[in-house]
């Protein structure tokens, strides 16, 4: 911790209203960094300490140019950790400082009790360092290109994960002690149909009928074995580390990225209710408690520069604030429940308010159980909806432009949802690992309406191709035609597919 | 202190120029760089250097915005740029990165294996040149460093704990004040001048235009990393010669005949009046498609050539552009008559992609 008098001042009176307000955030140590150790930083996606790879040159490059021509200033970076770390830029003026510390502690009590976040490794400092150390050792052992190559290919599967699966106990793991009996147990009870009557048993289910049924799931089952996975798994990554054949220290560095991309996935999930959050929480720590008359332009150039929403994008600072401001405001009005969904007088709806008081309590326990899926499927209502001029876009082919194409509640709302679901990501399981019986790899999408980009989905296929070592398979659809995309080491191709 | 990031950074530069030294052939060709250059920097269009991941196509999902406007009014472009959606979820556009002018003049030469020019051995010009380097406790008022005077002043406070950070005044005394102070250098030259002359005649058309105006760009970029100081001149001709603007250069056309030594003459006019052969590098190049009018002018030519520009100049370079109506005899006629001169250079470009051998030519001489 390196702050300056004034700022360590300033800490302590911001933390204090923090607290005031019944935040509850870890531990939480400001750094003073120049612009280019910031730029740095965030290039590292927040931890200086990670392994070395030309990717975070890349971003440090489009960083620091977007930086010097004044398009782009990182405002804060805070980094889920326990203690928390965060950083200040060492060249802005102090309101500047303020505000970003009570945006950082709203972050920090985000990270803290939000229940997606809850899975998170709060020592990931720690362990970011480890994976580096690791990874710097591959690279004096197997050489920089090598490593670097792997990585790569690694990285470019990074998002084949299952973004739920640090709350689900799934059966492979607690089967260990009572999977063994149901197993190896011959004993499969077959198929019978429900008789009305027990005196109709015999003939409903009849002795050959149950020996057919009994003969068919042996069978079914046999099939399931024979199969892996025996149903089709989200987490790919996952597979490949168990299936792959991979060297020990490529599985370590695929486990490395898988790891990370779990770690970096709930922010991913929350977003809007993150960003929100923590601009709710400076906005209101600055302009109720800490803001100085001489400060008052200075604060308020700063903060609407963050909200504002230029050229039609949706932001999520602004989105995510908005939403908890109308929540609070619906709660402490009584604006909810069947009572107030059944009303059918607008005007009698705009005036309701029953004196609950209920905002803050209810803006506290969406932040512990939501996520930015439910988030917006809970509380986007048609009014918010229009106060705040949410549309649809779309792309038309005939002008080459994107444009306007709807602003029907409902239709904003789907739009909204569908590009939260796994945050924007194509749905991709592992159906099988013996295609043809030949063990390639047989990938499917979950297609929901939109296409894959075809000519990364090659390349990414090619990489996995790299990892698996057998041909690859990926089933998906492009322009409405079932379609496997194949590559088997040396050539790509599409084949329609009927069915 | 050296940063983690740089080795990372450096590594990622090295990257691209790997790229860009792959494509080099592809950019020399197409030209498309050149819209793209600035003063000392060219941005070149890197495909394929973000990682592949199995991702929507943006242009079929669509998204959600915020703002005014009805249905049907356009918000973005399509062509490659993308509207970053919920999540932000990066930009997919083609990666721009900067390579300065001198990189590229370094790869170029790596690439077509051109030898460094040695300069004419004639006695280099130095011109002096003033500085601010560094720092003093003395000077004029005007040209006080005020924030390195108000740092001392903070660190003297500081280390005398008269500062107060709740009423943070800081008074500099004398001994606080910092000044400007400059160096006087001085700087050996060697001058070029690069003459470039284009018959504008009826048959040169838009797509041979094309050909000279990227081959003049890649001239332009390995003439200036050889010499720090470099001027450029345009002639164009038809029947008769002028000097004009870069701008003229590429894009006049005329429709007149073709009487080439009508161009000479105006560059040897040019050369005797500014260019001291002494003390100038003096470079010609010449971009025809061959279809000089009557012999008795390339005769004129050749003598024009032969006994008044050749003997002052380091190198005259003829391109040939090929043209549906031109006859193509010049270029031969040239090379019948001044084969053993050694500093001319004779190349046909038959189209763009022509353009990477002709470079290789006129450039590899080291002249």
């Amino acid at each position: 911790m390196n702050l300056t008098k004034e700022l360590e001042i300033q800490k302590a009176e911001i933390r204090g209203y923090a607290e005031g307000y019944n935040l509850d955030f870890y531990e939480t140590i400001f750094e003073m960094v120049e612009f280019d150790e910031l730029n740095e930083v965030a290039s590292y996606g927040g931890f200086p300490t990670r392994y070395p790879h030309w990717r975070f040159g890349m971003e440090y490059e489009e960083l620091s140019k977007g930086y010097s021509y004044g398009l782009q200033k990182i405002y804060e970076l805070v980094i889920n950790n326990d203690p928390c770390y965060a950083y200040l830029m060492k060249c802005n003026n102090l309101v500047d400082q303020k505000l970003v510390m009570a945006h950082v502690y709203g972050h920090s009590d985000f990270f803290k009790n939000n229940l997606w976040f809850s899975h998170t490794n709060r020592k990931m400092i720690d362990q970011m360092a480890n994976h580096g150390t690791r990874i710097r050792r591959f690279v004096e052992k197997y050489g920089e290109e090598t490593v670097e190559d792997f990585i790569e290919v690694c990285l470019s599967l990074e998002n084949l994960i299952d973004p739920h699966l640090p709350h689900i106990k799934r059966k492979a793991e607690n089967s260990k002690v009572n999977g063994k009996q149901t197993e190896d147990s011959e004993n499969i009870s077959p198929l019978r149909l429900k008789s009305p009557k027990a005196y109709l048993d015999s003939f409903i289910n009849p002795e050959e009928f149950l020996e057919e049924q009994k003969q068919l799931s042996k069978e079914r089952k046999l099939e399931k074995r024979k199969r892996n996975p025996e149903e089709p798994q989200r987490d790919i990554l996952q597979f490949l580390l168990e299936y792959a054949p991979l060297e020990r220290w490529q599985s370590d560095i695929l486990s490395i990225i898988r790891d990370e991309a779990y770690y970096f996935s709930p922010q991913g999930q929350t977003k809007i209710m993150n960003e929100g959050w923590a601009t709710y929480w400076h906005s209101t720590i600055m302009t109720r408690k800490c803001l100085t008359d001489a400060e008052l332009i200075d604060y308020a150039d700063h903060h609407s520069g963050t909200l504002m929403t230029g050229s039609g994008r949706l932001n999520p600072y602004k989105l995510g604030v908005e939403l908890f401001r109308d929540i609070e405001d619906r709660w402490n009005k009584g604006k909810f429940g069947k009572e107030y969904e059944e009303c059918e007088d607008w005007q009698v709806k705009a005036n309701w308010n029953k004196n609950l008081g209920l905002g803050l309590a209810k803006i506290f326990e969406v932040r512990k159980l939501y996520n930015d899926l439910m988030f917006i499927d809970a509380f986007l209502t048609q009014e918010f909806c229009r106060e705040n001029n949410l549309f649809v876009y779309e792309f038309n082919d005939r002008t080459d432009y994107y444009e306007i194409s709807d602003r029907d509640f409902q239709v904003v709302k789907q739009k909204l949802l569908f590009s939260l679901t796994n945050f924007g990501q194509p749905a991709i399981y592992v159906e099988d690992a013996n295609y043809f019986n030949r063990g390639e790899l047989y990938l499917k999408q979950r297609h929901e309406g939109v296409d894959l980009k075809m000519q990364e989905a090659r390349d990414t296929l090619a990489n996995l191709f790299k990892v698996w070592t057998r041909p690859v398979h990926l089933e998906t659809v492009v322009d409405e035609v079932k379609t496997l995309m194949t590559f088997d080491g040396l050539e790509h191709s599409e084949i329609e597919i009927d069915q | 202190m050296v940063k983690k990031i740089d080795k990372d950074h450096a590594r990622f530069r090295q990257i691209v120029r790997g790229k860009v030294k792959k494509n080099l052939r592809k950019y020399i060709t197409q030209g498309e760089l050149i819209g793209k250059q600035g003063k000392e920097l060219v941005s070149i269009p890197v495909p394929q250097i973000r990682l592949p991941h199995f991702r929507y196509s943006s242009k079929k999902a669509g998204g959600v915005g915020q703002g005014k406007g009805d249905v049907g009014t356009p918000i973005g472009r399509g062509d490659g740029g993308e509207i970053p959606g919920v999540g932000d979820a990066p930009g997919q556009h083609i990666l721009e990165v900067d390579v300065s002018l001198e990189e590229l003049a370094e790869m170029l030469a790596e690439e077509l294996e051109l030898p460094n020019i040695e300069a004419k051995g004639k006695k280099n010009i130095t011109s002096d040149k003033n500085k601010y380097t560094g720092i003093s406790q003395v000077g004029p008022e005007s040209l006080r460093h005020f924030k390195r005077t108000y740092k001392q002043a903070l660190k003297r406070q500081l280390i005398s704990a008269t500062y107060n950070p709740l009423d943070p005044i800081i008074i500099p005394v004398r001994e606080d004040r910092r000044y400007r102070s400059w160096k006087v250098t001085s700087k050996p030259e060697s001058n070029a001048v690069i003459i470039y002359m284009m018959d504008v005649s009826g048959s040169m058309g838009d797509e041979q235009k094309e050909i000279v105006r990227i081959e003049s760009f890649w001239i332009d970029t390995w003439l200036n990393y050889q010499y720090k100081n470099i001027e450029t001149r345009y002639i164009i001709h038809d029947a008769i010669a002028r000097e004009v603007d870069k701008e003229t250069f590429y894009h006049t056309r005329e429709s007149g005949g073709t009487i080439i030594s009508s161009a000479y003459k105006a560059a040897n006019k040019m050369i005797d009046e500014f260019y001291n052969p002494n003390e100038w590098n003096i470079y010609l190049f010449h971009f025809s498609d061959g279809d000089n009018w009557g012999e008795i002018d390339t005769d004129e030519c050749v003598m024009l050539l032969k006994e008044k520009l050749l003997p002052k100049i380091n190198l005259f370079c003829y391109g040939q552009v090929e043209s549906p109506y031109g006859s193509g005899q010049f270029i031969r006629d040239l090379e019948d008559f001044l084969l053993d001169e050694e500093n001319i250079v004779l190349s046909e470009i038959p189209d763009k992609d022509g353009i990477y051998d002709s470079i290789k030519e006129f450039l590899g001489k080291g002249r």
